[in-house]
């Protein structure tokens, strides 16, 4: 897709030049008369000199084309991992640039990833490892997938069953049940990271089942499991419910970590450029005022009625706000429980990869770069950042920093060291 | 005896009474909005949801008239066209007992199949989540249709039989006829039981599809663990299951004849 663009904007900086060239000669044949005098690059850098060409062109790609299709149907689980495009809805970010969406709640994550592929939606919300999966048709029939944006970094945690309020490490939880919402999810890679660090084998000495976030609570409530990893509402819900409590944030693990994402088919971005590109920049849009913490209140209200998320605003506005009961009967402020932040790293994809890895989800060795860069279009998000105003991060891949584990320092250009590092894998 | 049914009526009254009773009691004293709700919690959220039963406030939130409404036309869909399917293989099956005992093994495998286990081939063929519960209901109400017609047919009276080979009838009006109405009763018998299994299986089809429908409806109170929510859809359903039995409960008596 990368050439496509490029050929694209190629094109359109041809246009741009044009236009120019007419307004200052008027009419097609002075210029003629002028390139045919000059050359044609003579004339282009005489022109520049005057004119600033390369505003002009930026200018023109910050507008985005006629939109090919407004009409739009983006999935969702209800869970605050995806507010950004939850709230684009009724806060008005997808009409403002110029698109009708409806947002559709979905019942599991295979469901969502079924309405996808089957183009019963247009683009998704994802956890960020399923694109990755999907595009390498790991778990799933193989569809190319772009994932232009994540949703949320941090906004997870561990809950466990209040008889289990004396746990103090991962070594206490041996023998106990989890549920994690999907296999290809960071929830699952996050939990079996933890538990592995702490001498827990996460394939033997525990289960790790894969339930619907919706149906963690009240599998916690029966008792069903020990404990969960799983995206908020439901560990606060948990507390609130007073079956649960908050043993451990995931940001307590790799503070700043992606965990879902903003998705859809490689062919619906390559079909429809403009509106891909007015989609992607309506949920930079709202990634960038949900990062705003005095916003969060308000966006509590917009995404917990019944339409959405469904669920009291109160354990809602504890999860966005972070200042929440932890279960315990203490009071935690952590304005950064869950924060939002569009840009998708290769550098997470790589992480993300190396655990597929790890844990046997890929059979075989990987090109961890290239899917990377394939499927997380940072590009893409880098434009939109820039048309919007923000200001984009200088790198596409970064080294990332864990709080917990014994490799603190995760180099992306080094994945199959870092891999080699763990004393706990399958590969 | 009308004296009789009054008093089986009046009985009928009490045990209700006394059941949601005993039910007040049990959960009583719980602070609103913990634990198992009681009848008069269930009742006011019953008056909440019948007062405007047909608001729509965008594809998730829509009022219990539009999801009874919704789940309703998919029944209608995949039972009609089940019904139909099976009627005309049925009566094939009933006429000939070559193809019936060649075709049973395969009927009785496919009948015990939980309709539901179908799904995720149907989502991944049709790539149509409706149209996949709709399959699910035809699944689940295909086979008693089937069974029940060709049963009818086999046993019919030869002697119906032979009297319209006598008079040389063409076979559409023997069908029309003879074969149909002889069969009657145990075909209706056959549809009431599966729109009944067809009425169960599209609640639970939903609340794996998502989208709208009565099953998705339970399926987003359970989200929000509103259990009165769903105490109250679950005598909804059980009150529309009740109203479609009886109607094929007094079409079956309509059809009835003594030979």
């Amino acid at each position: 897709m990368s050439e496509l663009t490029e050929a694209g904007a190629e094109r359109l900086a041809q246009a741009v030049e044009r236009a120019v060239e007419r307004a200052v000669f008027g009419s097609e044949h002075t210029r003629r008369e002028f390139v045919r005098l000059v050359g044609a690059s003579t004339a282009s850098a005489a022109l520049a000199a005057a004119f600033p060409l390369g505003a002009a062109r930026a200018l023109a790609q910050d507008k985005v084309g006629p939109i090919e299709k407004k009409d739009l149907k983006v999935g969702f689980i209800p869970i605050t991992c995806a507010t950004p495009i939850i709230m684009a809805e009724p806060m008005g970010f997808y009409k403002k640039h110029g698109l009708n969406v409806q947002v559709v709640k979905a019942s599991s994550w295979a469901m969502v990833r079924d309405l996808s592929i089957n183009g019963e939606t247009d683009a998704t919300h994802m956890l960020s490892p399923m694109p990755l999966a999907i595009s390498m048709g790991v778990g799933s029939q193989s569809v190319p997938y772009v994932m232009p944006a994540v949703e949320n970094i941090n906004g997870q945690a561990i809950t466990l069953h209040k008889k289990h309020a004396k746990v103090k490490s991962a070594a206490d939880m041996k023998g106990f049940k989890f549920c994690v919402p999907f296999d290809y999810s960071m929830h699952n890679f996050l939990l079996r990271y933890f538990l592995a660090e702490g001498g827990v084998d996460p394939d033997r000495d525990v289960q790790i089942r894969v339930v619907p976030p919706p149906e963690m609570v009240a599998n916690l409530r029966a008792d069903n499991v020990d404990g969960y990893l799983a995206p908020d509402p439901f560990n606060q819900r948990a507390v609130y419910e007073e079956v649960g409590f908050i043993y451990m944030l995931s940001k307590d693990i790799w503070p700043g970590h992606p965990c879902c994402a903003f998705a859809a088919k490689r062919e619906f971005a390559e079909k429809m450029p403009n509106t891909f590109k007015a989609l992607l920049r309506a949920i930079v849009d709202a990634t960038h005022f949900a990062s705003d913490k005095a916003n969060r209140p308000a966006i509590a209200k917009a995404i917990a009625p019944r339409n959405f998320l469904n669920q009291p605003v109160e354990v809602v506005e504890q999860v966005l706000t972070g200042v929440y009961p932890d279960g315990l009967g203490a009071t935690k402020r952590v304005p950064d429980r869950i924060d939002f932040d569009p840009f998708p790293y290769h550098s997470m994809a790589v992480w993300i990869l190396t655990q597929m890895r790890r844990w046997g989800y890929v059979k075989a060795d990987v090109n961890y770069r290239k899917i990377a860069e394939e499927v997380f279009v940072a590009t893409q998000t880098r434009e939109a950042m820039k048309a919007l105003g923000y200001k984009p991060p200088e790198a596409n891949s970064v080294k990332h920093t864990f709080v917990l584990g014994k490799t603190k320092v995760f180099d992306p250009d080094k994945p199959a060291e870092y891999l080699g590092g763990f004393a706990i894998r399958r590969a | 005896m009308p004296g009789s049914r009054a008093r089986v009526a009046l009985c009928s009254v009490l045990i209700g009474v006394g059941l949601l009773a005993a039910w007040q009691v049990a959960v009583g004293g719980q602070p609103a909005g913990k634990g198992l709700p009681g009848p008069l919690a269930v009742g006011g959220t019953a008056w909440e949801m019948l007062s405007d039963p047909f608001y729509n406030r965008g594809p998730n939130d829509k009022g219990i008239g539009l999801q009874l409404a919704a789940s309703l036309g998919r029944l209608a869909v995949g039972w009609l066209a089940a019904s139909l399917v099976a009627i005309l293989l049925g009566v094939v099956l009933g006429l000939s007992p070559t193809l019936y005992r060649a075709v049973n093994p395969y009927v009785q495998i496919l009948k015990p199949i939980s309709p539901l286990a179908w799904m995720p081939l149907f989502l991944y063929t049709i790539k149509d989540s409706g149209w996949a519960a709709v399959l699910v209901i035809f699944m689940s109400s295909v086979w008693p249709t089937l069974a029940n017609t060709a049963f009818g047919v086999a046993t019919l009276k030869r002697d119906y039989l032979n009297v319209a080979a006598i008079l040389q009838l063409s076979w559409p009006r023997r069908l029309v006829t003879v074969i149909l109405p002889g069969a009657a009763p145990a075909i209706v018998a056959g549809l009431r039981i599966s729109i009944g299994s067809a009425w169960v299986a599209i609640v639970a089809a939903e609340m794996l599809i998502g989208g709208t429908g009565v099953g998705y409806f339970v399926w987003n109170e359970w989200n929000n663990l509103a259990l009165t929510s769903v105490i109250f859809a679950i005598l909804a359903i059980g009150f529309i299951g009740v109203v479609l039995d009886l109607g094929l409960g007094r079409l079956s008596r309509r059809l009835a004849y003594s030979e």
